[in-house]
């Protein structure tokens, strides 16, 4: 059951992945072309999703909006990992000054909610795809960097760094060798937990107006979009909205099948 | 008289192959009957289907509990006996227990589940058991959380849990597996108190030496049949099954120096051959590495001078000092807390000592930058009690090898001198068998050719028949590679059997020293003498 879920969510994966690098592939016409005869229709076989209040197809402008919306999940993940791994590996290597200096930081952070701190950081760098980008990946970066930090002191405190040490091996060899790959063993799997919770993150500021703004196509701004014809043409909103979640939920599929399989073997 | 607990044609399985078969056996009021194998024997799937616990297809033609057929009972029936009148002490005491509540409350479950007292009545009624089951102080311990108490204590209150309804049969799984030697001892007295007065024992243990003492009847178990029963004295006076004789030939206490505890001839493959060269750079102290054993008494590779190590307010290690020459072995022997692993930890220059030094083939070891130690770490190897946890998960087993050969070529022949076939190179460590893996880190720790072994409880979390092979294992390196050994362990049966000197350790100071022999033959301190009598031996 659990392998088919994963599998589930594999498939989703790939689905999107060929969305998002060759958009043309799925849906050829352009996302932006307007045609203000066919607005509003209902979804059909024209329209598979239907058309908004000029009369584009939302199922043009959500496949060609995946590459965007994934963009945006996976670098504020890698963003979020990037900083996370040095304060990690800074509060878990370091000297307990460090330590205590750098958890308190992150406790300070933890303190607002991530997306508070988002905002925050717009407010000060001014809305766009980049400022929010950014500010996802800082939001989110206390939350690994705690958990790279605990399992930094697991493994080094390992009774196997000891017998490396025994056998002679140094610092380096230890925190290359041993150290480094034991705990990316545990962030592959919050990686993919994570991209799906940026997407939705980036999503809400872009439908904030924050990040991607009207006319291009990303799942956010198109929901912005949509939010004022939301009693009447529900489809507007429904499919970017649909887009955003199973996005979400297949990388945490695929996170939780690479769960499972790092227990069993 | 009749028997209270009768088994026939017990046969259990899970799905495919019968875990268990054909095992019979009846247990008398005041008897006590022993199961005895190894891991995977079917020994406690045997004990569990006598409680109802076991799961799988439970088929036996006679499974009767005094009045009560087991096979037949309802679940509430067998609630009712559980607690009441078939008392349970599970394998893993250190678990077994409710880490979120006192020992009080646990103990007074089966008192609140099939008894009629009040809750004052039920409280005087713990501190009563805690008092029979010799726990000091019991009033204070039976306010306190299972964490705040040691092993023994622990595995005491399971059993004070156990007998709290005085049931007519106790099942004991491996009770004492994993204490000390003084602690084990308490509780095989206690047990024995409570068959003299009258309940039946069903013991269950790996280590003949343990059973020996209290039971009356012996079955030995080998892959979920029993291969040999009878009285306890018969069996182990005259063993009519070939695997009766192994377990007892694997008991080391009271077996010579070098004596073969198994009858497995050496590993086909000359182990000098496989791993490194000799080091080419011999100390100025020593002559260049010589195996002739007769001579090996001349080098001291290894020594301390008043060690002390102190953590807080505790002295973990206090003025040790030791000598260990060329081919070897120093036993260190004692108790939990007593610093033999913290004395490992400064030997192996993990820790630095706040006083005193370690000599390393005649030069300075630990009182030299580590810089200075690195390229003289490969002379000193160790091995650890779990040798698991001392392998990256990651790695394969021929990877961790050709690590600490420098290269894989040597790999499948360095698995052969330790008694491992080279198919397991592929494997990760932990789906390898206990025995294996300490095989395993032997291999690991000889690669680099060293000079001394630090060997910390080596074989205490294996089965007596596997910590034979391995105890052997170790011998025949010793003898082919000229290797030191600092042997630490609290059983002193395997810390006599390996040693040629010995230390007596307690509390962070050596209460006693000397050669083996003079040690254990004639000890003067009185907490080497206690140790002495508390060893389990072979009638």
């Amino acid at each position: 059951m659990k392998r088919l879920l994963a599998w589930i969510g594999v498939t989703a994966l790939i689905f999107l992945l060929i969305a998002a690098l060759a958009p043309g592939l799925l849906a050829p016409a352009d996302p932006l072309a307007i045609n203000p005869t066919q607005s509003f229709r209902a979804p059909s076989f024209d329209h598979l999703f239907g058309t908004d209040e000029s009369g584009r197809d939302i199922y043009t402008r959500v496949i060609h909006g995946t590459g965007a919306s994934l963009l945006i999940g996976v670098s504020a993940t890698a963003i979020g990992i990037g900083l996370a791994l040095v304060f990690g590996l800074l509060a878990g290597l370091g000297p307990r000054w460090l330590d205590f200096g750098t958890t308190r930081f992150l406790e300070v952070l933890f303190a607002f909610p991530g997306l508070l701190l988002a905002l925050l950081f717009i407010v000060v760098y001014g809305p766009g795809v980049i400022t929010s980008t950014i500010a996802v990946g800082l939001a989110t970066a206390p939350g690994y960097a705690r958990i790279i930090r605990s399992r930094v002191l697991v493994v080094r405190r390992a009774p196997y760094l000891e017998a490396a040490a025994v056998l002679g091996r140094g610092w380096w060899f230890r925190l290359w060798r041993h150290l480094l790959p034991n705990v990316a063993g545990s962030l592959f799997v919050l990686v993919t937990l994570g991209i799906g919770q940026s997407i939705v993150w980036a999503s809400s500021l872009s439908y904030l107006g924050l990040g991607a703004v009207p006319p291009a196509a990303e799942w956010g701004a198109m929901l912005s979009a949509g939010r004022t014809y939301l009693a009447s043409f529900w489809w507007m909103t429904f499919f970017p909205g649909l887009f955003i979640m199973i996005s979400a939920v297949a990388s945490t599929l695929v996170g939780r099948g690479l769960q499972e399989r790092n227990r069993d073997s | 008289m009749t028997a209270l607990v009768s088994v026939r044609d017990l046969a259990v399985d899970f799905g495919a192959a019968p875990v268990v078969s054909d095992v019979s056996f009846d247990i008398e009021p005041g008897q006590c009957v022993a199961i005895v194998g190894e891991s995977g024997s079917g020994k406690s799937v045997t004990a569990r289907a006598l409680l109802g616990l076991t799961g799988g297809t439970v088929t036996a033609s006679q499974l009767r509990f005094d009045t009560i057929n087991i096979a037949d009972a309802s679940p509430r029936q067998l609630q009712r006996l559980r607690g009441r009148d078939i008392g349970f002490i599970s394998q893993g005491a250190l678990v077994a227990l409710d880490p979120l509540r006192p020992v009080a409350r646990e103990i007074a479950d089966p008192l609140r589940l099939h008894g009629s007292l009040t809750a004052a009545e039920r409280q005087a009624r713990v501190l009563e058991l805690l008092t029979q089951v010799g726990v000091p102080n019991p009033a204070l311990r039976a306010s306190q959380r299972p964490d705040e108490l040691s092993g023994g204590l622990r595995q005491r209150a399971v059993i004070a849990s156990a007998i709290a309804m005085q049931p007519r049969l106790l099942i004991a799984d491996e009770p004492t597996t994993a204490l000390d030697t003084t602690v084990q001892a308490g509780i095989l007295d206690l047990l024995e108190r409570l068959r003299a007065e009258g309940a039946a024992i069903l013991l269950i243990s790996h280590d003949l030496a343990v059973v020996s003492r209290l039971a009356s009847h012996l079955l030995v178990m080998s892959g979920g049949r029993v291969v040999e029963s009878g009285p306890t004295e018969e069996v182990l006076t005259d063993p009519q099954h070939p695997y009766t004789a192994s377990l007892i030939a694997a008991v080391p206490i009271g077996r010579a120096r070098f004596e073969r505890l198994t009858n497995r001839p050496a590993a086909a493959v000359p182990v000098e051959s496989v791993v490194m060269k000799p080091h080419s750079v011999e100390p100025a102290s020593t002559e260049p590495a010589s195996f002739d054993p007769a001579s090996f008494d001349q080098y001291e590779v290894l020594s301390a001078d008043g060690l002390c190590k102190r953590y807080g307010s505790l002295l973990a290690v206090d003025d040790v000092s030791f000598s260990l020459h060329r081919g070897r072995t120093l036993g260190i022997v004692g108790e939990s807390g007593s610093g033999k692993t913290t004395l490992a930890r400064l030997v192996l220059a993990l820790e630095r000592p706040d006083s005193g030094d370690v000599t390393l083939l005649g030069e300075p070891w630990t009182g030299v930058p580590e810089s200075a130690r690195r390229a003289r770490r490969p002379r000193i190897g160790a091995i650890y009690q779990d040798a698991l946890s001392s392998f990256d998960p990651r790695w394969s087993v021929r990877r961790i090898l050709a690590d600490a050969l420098g290269g894989s070529a040597a790999v499948p022949a360095l698995l052969e001198s330790v008694g491992l076939t080279p198919e397991l190179a592929a494997r990760r460590p932990r789906y390898l068998s206990g025995g294996q893996q300490q095989r395993v880190a032997i291999a690991r720790a000889i690669a680099p050719r060293p000079d001394i072994l630090v060997c910390d409880e080596p074989v205490s979390s294996l089965d007596v028949s596997v910590q034979a092979q391995v105890l052997d294992l170790l011998d025949d390196l010793q003898r082919s590679l000229g290797l030191s050994y600092l042997f630490i362990s609290h059983d002193l049966g395997v810390v006599r059997h390996m040693s040629d000197d010995v230390l007596v350790m307690r509390d962070g100071r050596v209460v006693e020293s000397g050669p083996t022999g003079a040690v254990f033959g004639a000890p003067q301190h009185d907490y080497t003498k206690g140790l002495i009598a508390a060893t389990p031996r072979l009638p």
